[in-house]
């Protein structure tokens, strides 16, 4: 614990016990959860509907507001498209979901029970929440089967790192998912040597041998031609209903192939909400986003 | 599924099967080639050095002279430590300037057993090492209480470094302190080492340090019969640490070593968490730096805090780059070739050495950035 995170801990903790003492928490001040059945440790509880949950959520950084005061929720099997302007927040309000960076105030809650707050980069990726970065992150000295080896779901601790050997229901899964992602002529090829958009889709395909809940994509086709960008919008549908789904996008088109509802943001918080022909009828994402 | 044909016989439609596809298996430990020359170098060690040195007489051309055996031996550990280095460096990325530490902790564990073992036969016929009675101290000062036993001594080669390692790590890792950040706390780390070790009241012999050494095991050590022991158990113990070294980078573990150095918060996204990942290589990379410490000393007959200096720590680190990082041979054959020089350069021309290394230092990272290694591959692959 370094003393920022300490002097965090304290400021929450403080924060909490006012809201308590004047009986303005969401439970009314009282104890919540005295009838709630017990879940594993480490289950997603997703009986309220929501998988994801953010509530007034906010960051700065040497006073800039990244995120401003954010709320936005996720329904189970939802594919929910990002869209805003550049400085928007979209990175920032990923970094807060994974760990990487923590809010100054708010609540990240993933399903009804597990504060994403309490949890390190790592533990939240064992929860099941994956992430494909902007720029396509794959270790490039790795093969391309080596690379999805390292993703896939399993103890990922050193003990069982040191004595792992794949065993033949993994060994499938992984045939499987290289024709998923059109790369079984290359599993032998260096991460490094592949093309822009099939490093996507090793990166896209290390995210879902990790069998998350919750798939954050930032930019998933970003530099991919138009025939992958197809391609990966009908494996984003196909997902929708399994697995949850949150895009940012600047892709206009590929938005209107694989989006239910898309939300706006702007300036670190949610401008609007809504199917894209709606959000693009509103003046106010006119504006700041789509320009006249 | 059927197809009508022309004629109107059904015939089975042909079967779209997927192919299936081919994963990688699991490479060997070492490939069929890798063991030839691994049992060759057993052989080199274990029984060519030995009959030259020992059994062909001292005009013949073939014989080994005690100096080249000594100076192999010497290279064998720094090749230990080499070895240690691009676990670290090579697989982890992980610049450490502090391996001279870890060595020199293995070095002084044994040679405070090399002490206890001259027994009264020191300058001033005390039970006592010279320096302690010199200091005028009375008794052994409670750091030296296992130094009289063999079986502590070994024990503590292994887990002074380890345990130092692995404390220092732990709070480094866990702050994730990375990069020329790393690198500078374990220089000074080493640095601080050094000027402790120099006090005469830390107990280590002050700038002396330990030497004179008589005796191990109650056998004598300045012997052709001991030195050739000596050298062929730094041999075995080179090549057994390849074994080990290349079992760990070719399991699961090593990848994830080699992720961790192209992309750590990608690995963290992955759900591993770094942090036990370079405790546990760094911890066996000090470990295998105490053991060669251990068998460095009773071959060259002293160990001092100059073993600490930073310059000591840096030259590992050329002797893995110079060789190629992240190939396990590479390292091993650094530390050979860039000691060769040294021993040659330093007689014929002792005044041009330190030239010579920073030279090759920068030529290595501008020209060869795998190393004499990666070379080697290069040319293998595309001719030279």
């Amino acid at each position: 614990m370094t003393p920022d995170l300490l002097d965090e801990g304290a400021q929450r903790r403080e924060q909490w016990q006012a809201a308590l003492a004047s009986g303005r928490t969401e439970s009314g001040g009282r104890q919540a959860g005295f009838s709630r059945i017990a879940m594993p440790d480490g289950e997603v509880d997703v009986t309220h509907g929501r998988i994801l949950y953010l509530e007034d959520v906010s960051v700065s950084f040497d006073g800039f507001k990244a995120i401003n005061q954010l709320s936005l929720d996720i329904a189970p099997g939802e594919l929910r498209c990002i869209i805003g302007p550049n400085g928007a927040g979209k990175t920032t309000m990923m970094d807060i979901i994974t760990g990487k960076t923590r809010p100054d105030t708010g609540t990240v809650f993933f399903g009804s029970t597990i504060d994403l707050l309490r949890y390190n980069e790592p533990q939240i990726a064992q929860l099941g929440i994956g992430r494909k970065f902007q720029k396509p992150t794959v270790f490039e000295q790795l093969t391309v089967f080596e690379n999805l080896e390292l993703a896939l779901k399993m103890d990922k601790r050193v003990q069982a790192s040191l004595l792992f050997r794949l065993d033949s229901a993994q060994a499938d899964r992984l045939a499987e998912l290289l024709h998923t992602i059109h790369l079984a002529d290359d599993v032998n090829r260096l991460a490094g040597n592949l093309s822009h958009g099939q490093k996507q889709w090793l990166e896209i395909g290390m995210l879902l041998v990790q069998e998350p809940r919750l798939l954050l994509l930032d930019e998933p086709v970003a530099g991919m031609t138009d025939e992958e960008t197809e391609r990966t919008a009908e494996l984003f549908l196909s997902l929708k209903g399994k697995h949850s789904l949150m895009v940012v996008e600047h892709d206009m088109s590929f938005i209107r192939t694989i989006s239910e509802i898309v939300t706006v943001l702007c300036d670190g918080a949610v401008l609007a909400q809504g199917t894209l022909d709606q959000v693009q009828a509103d003046d106010r994402v006119i504006e700041v986003y789509l320009g006249r | 599924m059927t197809m009508k044909t022309e004629n109107g016989v059904a015939v089975p439609a042909p079967t779209v099967t997927r192919r299936a596809v081919q994963l990688p298996q699991r490479s060997a430990l070492l490939s069929r080639a890798g063991w030839s020359v691994f049992v060759i170098a057993m052989l080199l060690v274990c029984v060519l050095a030995p009959l030259l040195n020992l059994v062909v007489p001292e005009g013949s051309a073939l014989h080994l002279s005690d100096y080249a055996v000594a100076l192999l031996g010497k290279i064998m550990c720094y090749a230990i430590l080499a070895l240690a280095m691009d676990l670290i460096w090579g697989y982890t990325g992980i610049l450490s300037l502090g391996h001279g530490l870890f060595f020199a902790l293995g070095g002084y564990v044994m040679g405070m057993y090399l002490m206890r073992q001259i027994g009264r036969e020191g300058n001033y016929k005390s039970d006592l090492p010279d320096f302690m009675v010199f200091l005028d101290w009375k008794e052994l000062p409670w750091h030296w209480a296992l130094s009289d036993s063999f079986v502590a001594t070994l024990l503590l080669v292994v887990l002074v470094p380890g345990l130092i390692a692995f404390v220092f790590g732990f709070f480094a890792f866990r702050s994730r302190i990375k990069g020329v950040y790393f690198s500078i706390i374990t220089q000074a780390m080493t640095f601080a080492a050094m000027l402790l070790f120099f006090r005469n009241e830390t107990g280590f012999g002050g700038n002396n340090g330990f030497t004179d050494f008589k005796r191990i095991l109650g056998i004598a050590i300045a012997t052709p019969g001991m030195r050739m022991f000596l050298f062929v158990l730094t041999g075995c113990t080179l090549l057994g640490f390849f074994l080990l070294a290349r079992a760990l980078v070719r399991a699961k573990f090593g990848r994830v070593l080699q992720a961790i150095r192209d992309g750590e918060s990608r690995v963290m996204f992955c759900g591993y968490s770094p942090v036990g990942y370079k405790l546990a290589i760094w911890t066996i990379s000090a470990m295998m730096c105490g053991v060669a410490g251990a068998l460095y000393v009773p071959q060259v007959g002293i160990i001092n805090p100059g073993e600490m200096s930073p310059a000591n720590s840096i030259e590992i680190a050329i002797w893995a780059a110079v060789g190629g990082r992240a190939s396990l041979v590479g390292p091993i054959v650094g530390a050979f070739v860039v000691n060769g020089a040294k021993s040659w350069l330093t007689v014929a021309y002792p005044e041009f050495w330190l030239y010579f290394l920073g030279a090759l230092f920068i030529a290595v990272t501008l020209f060869l950035p795998n190393g004499i290694v990666g070379l080697a591959r290069r040319w293998k692959r595309d001719g030279p």
